[in-house]
């Protein structure tokens, strides 16, 4: 990290702390789904930006994370451990998805993640003794932080923010480190890092299990959050637009994931005066940007500045995506 | 037994139009590495133009599915050709992937706006009644549904494989520099193959409505079961597809019946990872190799 992005770095926290002070309890609660969107969101980028494979069960990951942390904390145990059971669960069940996967290519992780989901969200529904069917389970209790209650939506906030921090800096010494490395080296050239040495499945199967560990975190925060969890909230559509907030920010930037969550979560905000146009609008403006740019508004904004500043120019070979 | 009967031939008329969808999704993955996401919701669509056809401008049944084929040919041929796969190409297959489910999101709530959320009623094509044939009630619009796919798609496999035209698509699908250098306008063949997948959901869509009702939203599921269908069957085979087809439709059916009615939907997906954890080509496709 060079000493200008330590920067933006600190300023971009210190107007998170800010940004919720004085505002209305709608305003707080949106933020706060950003947050935990922008955690999921993170994980999908692992997969998806850095290891290049489609996942379309992130919601799914959610669900599971959620619906774990609200049976466990219904039962009486801290959200703490049920988080990292949360996590853990998620994490298994990546592996036991994306091994027989990734054993093909084609984005066959794809499809098998559209049955997950869809197989998940039947689960949820209709074993309804355990999970409340499509009346869903209520009032999971928001945790205590050092004794400190977070009952209120401010305080509940200040603990996503802190939960969305850790889960960042634990992306970010995975990018750094020789696994995220590694990752990165797939993408950009997978005959050239399979020469190397490096494992193109065991790599891809672990990026993709980390990525839905992230999920199940988000999840384990959305449940004290919303207090309300039911299937249709992770139903496929939500992995769809998990998927649209990645590729819209930019997949395979570190900041993608959240500039995209911002955009998928605020967008309806802005648009409301266009009313049941939203989504055709929004679809629209998807496909345009992928026509235009690929790598979401992240890359369209890389675009745009080495137009206006052009810089000695990058060996072909090394951008994202080329292929000897 | 009679009983059994039914379920099958029912089973196997609602899988030959699964299968219409999943030999256009084959198709398209052929010629041109395109996964479509948008394929239910292009089954779904055509079934408004019809509706639009006789409602606003008043014309009779058939007049009006000759509108909606060109229209179908149009928008999710042509269209979708030149504005979103074409431009994309270049970009490889993740923002394909990602644009077409977006198109997918777009037609649907466009249908949502502009037409009605509701489920529309939707004249049959065939007339309704049923026949008693050995103890067992036989619809004829089972096996008029079968017979129109199954000569659809038998019309197609000939196409293929006995025209200059069908053999040069296929040369495409399989090696599309090698067919270049041979004189093939590979361009012309690919937009050919987004024809046919246009035309083919038309005849999906036709076929199905009156049994679902047209409604926005039926391309979820005809997406998920078109999808499985071609993946079941084997990606690269037009026969594979029409098997995975007419698998799912039993399947689903005699689940329906035998198994669970809540965990009907379950079947196929379970049925899809026992396939790609045993035999990912499909049980007729052959294997391509790793593309690593």
């Amino acid at each position: 990290m060079t000493r200008l992005q330590m920067l933006f770095c600190a300023l971009g926290l210190a107007g998170l702390i800010a940004a919720p002070l004085g505002q209305g309890n709608y305003i707080v609660y949106t933020m706060t789904s950003w947050l935990v969107f922008s955690i999921s969101a993170m994980g999908l980028n692992l997969t998806l930006g850095y290891a290049g494979q489609v996942s379309l069960a992130q919601a799914g990951f959610m669900g599971v994370g959620a619906y774990v942390t609200a049976l466990m904390t219904l039962a009486g145990v801290p959200w703490i451990a049920a988080a990292f059971v949360s996590i853990s669960t998620s994490f298994v069940l990546g592996l036991l998805l994306g091994y027989p996967a990734l054993r093909v290519q084609h984005h066959f992780l794809a499809f098998v993640t559209l049955a997950f989901n869809t197989l998940l969200f039947l689960v949820l529904r209709n074993e309804e003794e355990i999970t409340g069917g499509s009346f869903g389970l209520v009032g999971m209790p928001r945790p205590n932080v050092l004794g400190l209650a977070t009952d209120s939506n401010l305080s509940f906030y200040y603990f996503a923010l802190v939960c969305f921090v850790v889960a960042a800096g634990v992306m970010w010494w995975i990018l750094r480190s020789p696994w995220g490395r590694a990752f990165k080296a797939l993408r950009e050239n997978p005959i050239r890092a399979e020469s190397l040495g490096l494992k193109i499945r065991r790599q891809t199967l672990l990026a993709f299990a980390i990525g839905s560990a992230f999920g199940g975190f988000a999840g384990a925060l959305q449940t004290p959050q919303v207090q309300f969890i039911e299937p249709h909230s992770f139903a496929l559509i939500h992995s769809l637009k998990l998927l649209l907030m990645v590729v819209v920010g930019g997949s395979g930037f570190f900041f993608g994931p959240m500039l995209g969550a911002a955009v998928v979560i605020l967008l309806p905000e802005v648009l409301r005066f266009t009313e049941g146009y939203y989504l055709i609008i929004y679809a629209t403006l998807v496909i345009l940007l992928m026509v235009y740019s690929p790598g979401g508004l992240i890359g369209a904004g890389h675009k745009i500045r080495d137009r206006l500043m052009p810089r000695t120019e990058a060996r072909r070979d090394m951008e994202k995506g080329f292929q000897l | 037994m009679a009983e059994f009967i039914q379920i099958i031939l029912s089973g196997l008329a609602a899988g030959s139009i699964y299968a219409l969808a999943a030999v256009g999704f084959t198709l398209l993955w052929q010629a041109s590495q395109t996964i479509n996401f948008a394929q239910g919701e292009f089954v779904m669509l055509p079934a408004f133009f019809v509706l639009v056809g006789m409602t606003v401008l008043g014309l009779g049944l058939w007049p009006s599915v000759a509108l909606a084929l060109v229209l179908s040919l149009l928008v999710l041929g042509v269209m979708f050709k030149k504005l979103v796969v074409e431009p994309m190409l270049p970009h490889g297959t993740l923002p394909l992937v990602i644009a077409t489910i977006a198109l997918g999101l777009l037609l649907k709530e466009s249908v949502k706006e502009f037409y009605g959320a509701t489920a529309q009623p939707f004249p049959p094509i065939f007339p309704q009644e049923v026949y008693q044939v050995a103890g067992a009630s036989i619809a004829a619009q089972d096996i008029g549904n079968l017979a129109v796919s199954m000569l659809a798609i038998g019309g197609l496999q000939l196409f293929l494989t006995r025209t200059r035209t069908g053999r040069c698509m296929q040369a495409t699908a399989q090696n599309p520099a090698v067919a270049e250098i041979l004189g093939v306008n590979v361009k012309r063949m690919v937009m050919y193959t987004f024809l046919i997948n246009a035309a083919l959901a038309t005849v999906a869509s036709v076929l199905i409505s009156p049994i679902y009702l047209a409604k926005f939203s039926n391309g979820e599921t005809l997406g998920l079961v078109a999808f499985i269908a071609a993946i079941v069957g084997g990606f690269n085979q037009i026969r594979g597809a029409l098997v995975g087809g007419l698998l799912i439709g039993v399947i689903d059916n005699i689940s329906a019946v035998y198994i669970s009615a809540q965990y009907r939907s379950a079947m196929p997906l379970l049925l899809l990872i026992a396939i790609i954890l045993f035999r990912p080509q499909g049980l007729l496709g052959t294997s391509e190799g790793r593309s690593v």
